[in-house]
């Protein structure tokens, strides 16, 4: 590596601590260790009580057009643990995530290779919303409906009922039961509890980010999808929303794609990283930050480029 | 921060840079504005000057008996005792019918070219039709009408006639209005479709929804403003149409006896007359030789024409307005700020 290239973000840490067991500091990037707030140290975490493969991606290619953005990519995403997906613009990371739930095929001209599989079963045999019911998805851009804050979350919740002719709108003790266990999953009872009839457009960015996970979450889904979750949101928020995903790790198998290697070090159980298309590196995210196998990993971690 | 010293007072001396003046302009920008002005002070007074003259003639002959009696039934001369009830209640149900089932329709037809489009031959093909229904004449649509609803089948909607069908009722006029009606509010949807954020749709196709839920329950309830709209100016079209009336509605200046048994239809299967064919009678132009009461009317009609208008303004400004809020009231049970 280049002499004259800033320290590798892991450095420090890695000449202090010989063993991957001990609790770790926050990366070494500010000049203020973890000291600042919105950078917390990554909380020492025992691991999810019961881990388990849930989708295995197996040699996928995904083309817009005539143009591959994800080239021969596979590896698993469990239940129990955080999974992310760490990589410069353009590496495909959004697109390996959004194939998951087959959200790429909404975009015309897409085009894939190779095999997705949910408990062993090839997501392109289920039915597609069944599928994305069950694998759902947080975007960048904090999405809420421009409806009330409760209908937002009932939205998610109506139609997983059998009666569908049932009005949805209806307020049933049980709706309403299930709207405000969703909203404190997500971390935002509290602040919404006084007033659920609210517009979710009136909410902070955070909170309506928020408001969103807990959409997601309301549906009950298996897997749960977060392209750059906090890209537009600021450190309070973003620390409120890792907490909240560290939390969800063990009812849901979580993937997150980021930008911001710090947050994949304090969430990742694993990390996956990507580089035009190509999958140069996944693992143990201690493995991945610490000890890369990988030059080009080597040279992201430490912000050599990207 | 705590501490932190009180800011800083701010500067006493501003300075603003002066406003451009227009006499430094080329000699082609100061011609060009002063045509602006000249158009836009011309258009103003034409406008002004239409509802000046309305409102005064209109004022001048309107009183209170024209706007509750009947017309003068069995007789040509208008200019007696007698006024323009039947022809506004005319009004209001060819607006009614023909909004039933424009409404429902062009959203439906919207909401199927922005969200499916499939097969899209039949998408492409209804774009040019609606292109083209929108281009059509009135009186040609109304024509065509006539033919089609004198067909015997269709005499239901109409009363009987010797010849099977007469083609001329509320339903009849109706139907046809709905067609002049169905471009404005399909095209309002669709703008508003158009409009919304992809990354909406992709949130509710994110958590397992189909399109026509992710339609009926996220898209279309955001664009409430926008297909409201729609309507409320297809509605001033069908209030300001004469053609169809005309052709359709047949030349009874009262409504007819209700014929049939069930109450509302029979009404509608039967003929009368509108404010416009009110208007178009009576005026110098007309055979009723009643020009007050075509004044009187012109007026009521161009107040109905103009609250529609306002009503569009109202709905597409942020403010929620009085319909907003009546929503709101029946929504939740209190208008909220």
């Amino acid at each position: 590596m280049d002499p004259l290239m800033p320290p590798p973000i892991r450095r420090i840490a890695l000449d202090a601590e010989p063993t991957v067991a001990t609790p770790r500091e926050a990366p070494h990037v500010n000049g203020n260790g973890g000291a600042s707030p919105g950078v917390a140290a990554r909380p020492v975490r025992p691991p999810a009580a019961t881990v388990r493969d849930r989708m295995l991606v197996e040699g996928v290619w995904l083309a817009y057009g005539e143009s591959w953005v994800v080239r021969d990519v596979s590896l698993p995403v469990r239940q129990g643990e955080v999974l992310a997906l760490i990589g410069a613009s353009g590496s495909g990371k959004t697109t390996l995530l959004r194939s998951l739930n087959r959200l790429t095929e909404i975009t015309a001209g897409a085009a894939r290779a190779g095999r997705i599989a949910l408990d062993g079963v090839d997501i392109h045999e289920l039915e597609v919303n069944a599928l994305r019911r069950r694998v759902s998805m947080v975007f960048q851009q904090p999405n809420p409906f421009p409806m009330s804050i409760y209908d937002n979350v009932a939205y998610s919740l109506a139609e997983q009922s059998p009666e569908r002719g049932k009005r949805r709108r209806r307020r049933s003790p049980e709706l309403s039961a299930a709207v405000e266990d969703a909203l404190r999953r997500a971390g935002l009872w509290d602040e919404v509890s006084g007033d659920l009839d609210r517009s979710a457009l009136r909410l902070s960015g955070g909170q309506q980010q928020r408001l969103c996970i807990a959409r997601a979450l309301a549906a009950e889904p298996e897997v749960l999808l977060l392209d750059e979750p906090c890209s537009a949101l600021d450190p309070i928020s973003t620390a409120t929303i890792e907490e909240l995903v560290i939390g969800l790790r063990e009812s849901v198998a979580v993937v997150i794609v980021t930008h911001n290697l710090q947050q994949a070090f304090r969430v990742a159980d694993h990390v996956a990283f990507m580089h035009l298309g190509e999958l140069v590196e996944y693992g143990p995210s201690e493995q991945v930050f610490d000890r890369p196998r990988e030059q080009r990993t080597r040279d992201y971690v430490s912000g050599a480029f990207g | 921060m705590a501490g932190v010293a009180a800011s800083p007072a701010p500067p006493t001396a501003v300075v603003r840079p002066p406003r451009e003046r227009i006499s430094s302009w080329p000699l082609a920008d100061r011609a060009f504005y002063a045509l602006c002005w000249i158009s836009g002070l011309a258009l103003c007074a034409i406008a002004l000057w239409i509802v000046l003259y309305m409102l005064v003639k209109g004022i001048a002959y309107l009183k209170p008996s024209l706007l509750t009696k009947s017309p003068v039934s069995g007789s040509i001369e208008q200019t007696s005792n007698g006024g323009f009830l039947d022809p506004i209640e005319g009004t209001l149900l060819v607006t009614a019918v023909g909004t039933l089932i424009a409404a429902p329709l062009g959203v439906a037809i919207a909401t199927w070219l922005t969200e499916y489009a499939r097969p899209s031959w039949l998408a492409r093909a209804v774009d040019s039709a609606i292109e083209m229904l929108a281009g059509v004449p009135s009186i040609v649509l109304a024509l065509f009408g006539l033919i089609f609803f004198s067909q015997g089948f269709l005499g239901f909607l109409s009363q009987p006639a010797a010849s099977g069908s007469l083609g001329q009722s509320f339903l009849d006029a109706g139907a046809v209005m709905s067609l002049i009606a169905l471009p404005l509010v399909l095209a309002a949807t669709r703008e508003g479709l158009e409009a919304l954020p992809p990354r909406m749709r992709e949130a509710s196709f994110a958590l397992g929804k189909t399109r026509a839920t992710t339609s009926r329950y996220v898209l279309l309830p955001a664009i409430k403003p926008s297909i409201a709209a729609g309507v409320v100016l297809g509605m001033g079209r069908i209030v300001g149409d004469t053609a169809i009336i005309t052709i359709l509605l047949g030349g009874s200046a009262q409504l007819t006896e209700p014929v049939g048994h069930t109450p509302v239809f029979g009404l509608l299967r039967g003929t009368g007359s509108t404010l416009t064919s009110y208007v178009y009678y009576n005026s110098p132009a007309g055979e009723g030789n009643a020009h007050e009461k075509a004044y009187a009317a012109a007026f009521v009609l161009l107040l109905m024409v103009l609250a529609l208008n306002a009503l569009v303004t109202r709905i597409t400004s942020d403010r929620p307005g009085l319909a907003g809020r009546a929503f709101e009231i029946l929504r939740f049970g209190t208008a909220r700020a």
